[in-house]
C-alpha cells in the first residue's frame, strides 16, 4: 500500500485552491447580497424591512448542508439536468454568507450614532452621499473584524460542498484516505492547509482594525 | 421687516406625551430669537421643526418660502436654506475639520475642491480655528468642535442658522469663545433662532425672547423681557435661572 506522497500533497494543493475559489465566490456573492439585504433591512418602509428580517431568519435557520442539498436538487427539478458543483455549491454558500452578512452589517450601520445620519441630512446631502461619505466611512471601520471572522467561517464551511459532489480541501482528503488509509497523516495535513489559509485572515482583521483606529486619531 | 420664519399654531405629540401646544412666533430676517424655558417644555422639539427633523401634527411653519408642513415638502432645499449646530456637535469622526467642513459644499453645491478649500478656510478663519484645518475632531476641545460645526454650517451660507443647546456640553470657558463666535455672527445680520440656556447671553443678543412653557408660548418680547417678566412662571424660571 503505497503512504502519504507528495502526489497527494500536490492533489490537497490543488483542491485548496478550489476552497480558496469557492470561498471567493460566496464571499462576493454573499457580500452584494447581504449590503443589499443589509440596506432593506434598516429601510424606512416597513414591509422592505420585514421581508429583509424574513429572509435572514430562514436562511440563518437553515443548516448549510441542507440549504446545498436544496439547491442541487431543486435546480434539477426546474429543469437543468446537469448542475455543475461548482454552481450549486456557490450559489448554496452564497445564500448562506449573505443571511449572515447581512446582519452583521446592519448592525455596524446602525452602531453609527443616529445623529450622525441626522448631521448629514441637514446638510442636505442625498441618502447616496449620506451613505457613502458620512454612514459607511465610520460603519466599515466597525464592520471589519466581525467582516473577516465571517470570512474565517466561510472558508471553513466550503468544506460542506463536498455533498454535492464539489472536490475541495475536505473532499480531497476524504479520497486520498480512501486510497491510503492514512486518515491521521491526511486529516494533519488537510487541518494544516485550512489553518494556514485562516490564520493570515485573523491577522490581517487586526491589523486593518489597528489601521483604521490610528487614522482616525 | 419679512418673516424668515414663521410658525403658526403648530402642535406636536409625541404618543400621547403633547410637546407642542399650539406654538407660534415669528422671525424677521436678521433677527436674533432665543428660545427658552425648562427641560421638556417643548424648545428643541420646536426647533426641530423648524428644520423637519420632526413632522408636525397641525399647524403650518413657513421658512424661508419653504412650506414645512407640507407633505410634498423638498427636504434637501430646505435644508440648503437652514443650517442647524447640535448640542452634541455631530462632526464626522473620520474627516478632518476642513474635509467636514467641505464635504456639503463640493457634494450639495457641486463647488470645486480647490473652492471648497478656500471657502473651509474662509470659515474656519471666521471662527479663529484657522490653524486647525487638518486635525480631527477627537484632537479638538469640545469647544474647537462646537465652532467648526458653526463653520461647517456657516459653509453652506444659509438664510437662517439653528442652534439647539449648542453650549450645554461645554465649561463656562469653552462656552464664552462658542457664544462670542455666535455674538459675530448675530452682528454680521445672520438671521438666527438659538435654544438657549444662557440668559445673559440672551439677554445681549437677541432682539426677540420666546419662553416657553408646557408646550406654549409663554411670554415673548426683547431681551429686557427677562428683566421685568409679566408671569409668574417666567419670573420663576429667570429666579432659578440666574
Amino acid at each position: 500500500m503505497p503512504s502519504f506522497s507528495l502526489v497527494h500533497l500536490e492533489f490537497l494543493g490543488w483542491a485548496a485552491m478550489w476552497t480558496l475559489g469557492l470561498s471567493a465566490i460566496a464571499f462576493v456573492g454573499g457580500g452584494l447580497v447581504g449590503f443589499a439585504v443589509a440596506l432593506m433591512r434598516i429601510s424606512p418602509f416597513r414591509g422592505v424591512r420585514y421581508a429583509a428580517i424574513v429572509y435572514i431568519q430562514v436562511v440563518q435557520g437553515t443548516p448549510l448542508l441542507i440549504l446545498l442539498f436544496l439547491i442541487y436538487f431543486g435546480i434539477a427539478i426546474v429543469g437543468f439536468q446537469e448542475v455543475p458543483a461548482l454552481i450549486a455549491a456557490g450559489i448554496g454558500l452564497t445564500i448562506y454568507s449573505s443571511g449572515f452578512l447581512a446582519e452583521i452589517w446592519r448592525g455596524c450601520l446602525e452602531s453609527v450614532p443616529k445623529t450622525q445620519w441626522e448631521a448629514a441630512e441637514c446638510l442636505a446631502l442625498t441618502p447616496w452621499q449620506r451613505m457613502t461619505r458620512v454612514i459607511l466611512p465610520q460603519a466599515i471601520r466597525i464592520a471589519t473584524p466581525p467582516t473577516v471572522g465571517f470570512l474565517v467561517q466561510i472558508v471553513k464551511n466550503t468544506s460542506l460542498a463536498s455533498v454535492v459532489g464539489f472536490v475541495e480541501l475536505a473532499q480531497a482528503g476524504k479520497l486520498i484516505n480512501n486510497s491510503i488509509f492514512e486518515p491521521f497523516t491526511v486529516f494533519m495535513v488537510v487541518a494544516a492547509i485550512y489553518f494556514a489559509i485562516c490564520f493570515p485572515l485573523s491577522t490581517w482583521s487586526r491589523r486593518l482594525e489597528r489601521k483604521l483606529n490610528v487614522s482616525r486619531r | 421687516m419679512s418673516a424668515v420664519v414663521k410658525l403658526s399654531n403648530v402642535h406636536k405629540s409625541f404618543g400621547t406625551n403633547k410637546v407642542l401646544d399650539g406654538v407660534s412666533f415669528e422671525v424677521g430676517r436678521g433677527e436674533v430669537a432665543a428660545v427658552i424655558g425648562q427641560s421638556g417644555s417643548g424648545k428643541s422639539t420646536a426647533l426641530r421643526c423648524i428644520n423637519a427633523l420632526e413632522t408636525i401634527d397641525g399647524g403650518t411653519i413657513d421658512v424661508c418660502g419653504h412650506a414645512v408642513h407640507d407633505a410634498k415638502l423638498d427636504r434637501r432645499s430646505l435644508r440648503r436654506d437652514v443650517g442647524i449646530v447640535f448640542q452634541s456637535y455631530n462632526l464626522f469622526p473620520h474627516l478632518t475639520a476642513e474635509q467636514n467642513i467641505m464635504l456639503a459644499p463640493t457634494c450639495v453645491k457641486n463647488k470645486s475642491k480647490a473652492e471648497a478649500r478656500d471657502l473651509a478656510h474662509d470659515v474656519l478663519r471666521r471662527v479663529g480655528l484657522a490653524e486647525k484645518a487638518d486635525h480631527f475632531p477627537e484632537q479638538l476641545s469640545g469647544g474647537q468642535q462646537q465652532r467648526v460645526a458653526i463653520a461647517r454650517s456657516l459653509a453652506m451660507q444659509p438664510k437662517l442658522m439653528l442652534f439647539d443647546e449648542v453650549t450645554s456640553a461645554l465649561d463656562p470657558q469653552l462656552t464664552g469663545e462658542v457664544l462670542k463666535v455666535m455674538e459675530d455672527l448675530a452682528r454680521g445680520g445672520m438671521t438666527m433662532i438659538l435654544v438657549t440656556h444662557e440668559m445673559a447671553f440672551a439677554r445681549k443678543v437677541a432682539s426677540q425672547v420666546v419662553y416657553m412653557h408646557k408646550g406654549k408660548v409663554w411670554e415673548t418680547g426683547p431681551g429686557a423681557m427677562l428683566d421685568k417678566p409679566n408671569t409668574a412662571e417666567l419670573a420663576d424660571f429667570v429666579g432659578s435661572g440666574l
